[in-house]
């Protein structure tokens, strides 16, 4: 009764609305993007081979990834945190504290990238202490992290944060008279409910991070081989002129994005299953 | 023996009631590790913009940013948000009314083009139209021969804003009319409303705060996008330059309060989109829970 499928829908506006949605985003998105692949079917694949598997290139890899899955993780722990502490505790400022988090998301990344790098610097407000304990943050892959994890910190506790609220303190109680301690609770009985969100954040995150130039690029110093992110290689190679080198780069990591992107609806699928089951 | 039963009855109850929350002492250590971490992380960055802007004093401030490269960069990121921001919008809400209203095969594979460039590094979104409108590109001989520039020029940044803002108010839109279903517009339809009436005096005062939340991250976004406008932009000073531009430009000639005056200014932007952001949210909210309270008074007098 309350959801019936209309194939034939009463409602006009069908066909002009949906000619536009095509087009637009034929224009816009599809054809562009075909470009670019049909640029890597042009080139002859010892060529592809050689730039995708150059030792700087894979250098590049080396940073992107592995930098955007660590600093994924530390927003997984630092945005459950946030998500827990916002959503279960009562404190003063909590409303402004609650969107001071998508921050990252309204600031331009060229701010955050020079905030960061002012910042971190060896004579900035932290970095000069930081230098004092012998670490060092700017121009360093620690700094590539720490942007990443600025970027993309808001998409783990804005997931997070609605699968925390649904969640029934009755499973909590019963937890709890059945004799477990608190710790246990969040371990056994909290942990696994909200894990589907706690990944697709994480995944998110981390496609973020991988992206991510603007706030990266003033932090890294940018040396080649050792804290050079793909997506600058993509920029030298076009800046030079190379568009089979910038393409072969390019696909690497757009393949690696539409595979995120396939696990992300994957998680979020797993999650709407799992709750339609529970209910 | 009665007495006992009761009060080891009541002692369960305040376990399990304890049972869901953490001892005092452990909710303020989470709270505060919570704050600083917020605080270093998100807080003082923000503060350091502003700090380093005003160093030397107001003037110097005021002194970077009417410097006629940087008014350029402010009159060409508006230019850029004024056209794409309602180009996106008439997108939107197009998008929203043929997925959230209509039945149709390949819904799914729509949403996910739609969600395409959120996961694509805004690089790569910059870099498919110089492939495109290069000079080497597909197109690229076609328009050196009219003597069209796209790559280097404006009209290539407005695309490139296009392509990185097109899902921010079909996103927000999508969902909002799904949940709204279209009883009402077909009740509308039904009393002799004509299709675009009933757009604008049905469908368009439901959307209103979801379309307005859209907005803002839209503009938000046209407005600071950096990686895939400085791909496209060339980087010509008071031409090609953007705010954002302007500001990586300004850093690496170690102008840093120059710098961080323009980076205030796209903060103060960052800063009025996140006041708006919870206006909007709480004015939604309080629609929701309105028509939630209207939908109950209905029911009521239906039994």
């Amino acid at each position: 009764m309350k959801l019936r499928l209309k194939q034939h829908s009463v409602l006009p506006g069908f066909g002009l609305t949906m000619g536009i949605t095509l087009l637009y985003i034929s224009v816009i998105a599809l054809i562009p993007l075909t470009a670019l692949f049909g640029r890597a079917m042009s080139l002859d694949w010892a060529e592809f081979w050689a730039t995708a598997t150059h030792p700087r290139t894979l250098a590049a890899y080396r940073l992107s990834f592995g930098g955007a899955l660590l600093a994924a993780a530390l927003d997984g722990v630092f945005g459950l945190l946030v998500a827990w502490v916002l959503i279960r505790y009562r404190f003063p400022g909590q409303k402004i504290i609650d969107a001071m988090v998508d921050l990252p998301f309204a600031l331009p990344t060229a701010v955050s990238g020079i905030a960061l790098t002012t910042l971190y610097a060896p004579n900035g407000w932290l970095g000069r202490y930081l230098v004092l304990a012998g670490v060092k943050v700017s121009y360093t892959w620690l700094g590539v992290v720490i942007a990443m994890m600025f970027v993309s910190l808001p998409f783990v506790v804005r997931t997070v944060q609605p699968a925390l609220a649904e969640l029934d303190l009755e499973v909590e109680e019963a937890a709890a008279s059945l004799g477990g301690n608190r710790w246990q609770t969040f371990r056994r009985v909290i942990l696994p409910a909200v894990l589907p969100s706690l990944l697709t954040g994480f995944a998110m995150a981390f496609a973020r991070a991988v992206g991510e130039y603007g706030s990266v690029v003033f932090i890294a110093g940018n040396m080649p081989m050792k804290t050079e992110i793909s997506p600058l290689l993509i920029v030298i190679k076009l800046e030079q002129y190379d568009y089979g080198g910038a393409t072969a780069i390019a696909v690497v990591m757009l393949v690696a994005s539409f595979l995120l992107l396939l696990a992300i609806n994957l998680l979020q699928w797993w999650n709407r299953h799992r709750f339609a089951e529970g209910s | 023996m009665a007495g006992a039963a009761t009060s080891l009855a009541s002692r369960a109850a305040i376990q399990a009631r304890a049972g869901t929350t953490e001892p005092a002492l452990v909710q303020r250590l989470l709270i505060g590790l919570a704050l600083v971490f917020l605080g270093l992380f998100l807080v003082v960055p923000l503060i350091a913009i502003f700090a380093q802007a005003l160093e030397k004093g107001f003037a110097a401030y005021c002194a970077a940013i009417i410097e006629p490269d940087t008014l350029s960069a402010i009159r060409l990121t508006l230019l850029t948000a004024v056209i794409v921001v309602p180009v996106n919008i008439v997108f939107g809400i197009a998008a929203a009314w043929a997925i959230a209203k209509f039945e149709f095969v390949g819904k799914n594979l729509l949403i996910t083009f739609i969600d395409l460039p959120f996961s694509v590094s805004p690089i790569i979104s910059g870099m498919i139209y110089v492939l495109l409108f290069g000079r080497s590109g597909w197109f690229g001989a076609w328009l050196v021969e009219h003597d069209v520039r796209i790559i280097f020029a404006v009209p290539g940044i407005v695309l490139a804003t296009m392509f990185v803002t097109f899902p921010f108010v079909a996103r927000e839109l999508i969902p909002l009319m799904q949940s709204q279903g279209s009883e009402q517009e077909q009740a509308a339809l039904m009393l002799g409303a004509s299709g675009w009436q009933t757009f604008r005096r049905v469908t368009l005062p439901n959307i209103k705060w979801g379309l307005i939340y859209g907005v803002i991250l839209c503009n938000a976004r046209a407005m600071g996008e950096f990686g895939a406008v400085s791909v496209v932009s060339g980087h010509i000073r008071g031409m090609t330059n953007t705010m954002p531009l302007h500001v990586e430009i300004l850093f690496n000639e170690y102008n840093f309060i120059g710098a961080s005056a323009v980076a205030s200014m796209l903060a103060m932007l960052a800063l009025v989109t996140l006041v708006l952001k919870s206006v909007v949210e709480w004015k939604s909210a309080r629609q929701i829970a309105l028509a939630a309270v209207a939908q109950e008074g209905m029911e009521n007098d239906e039994h």
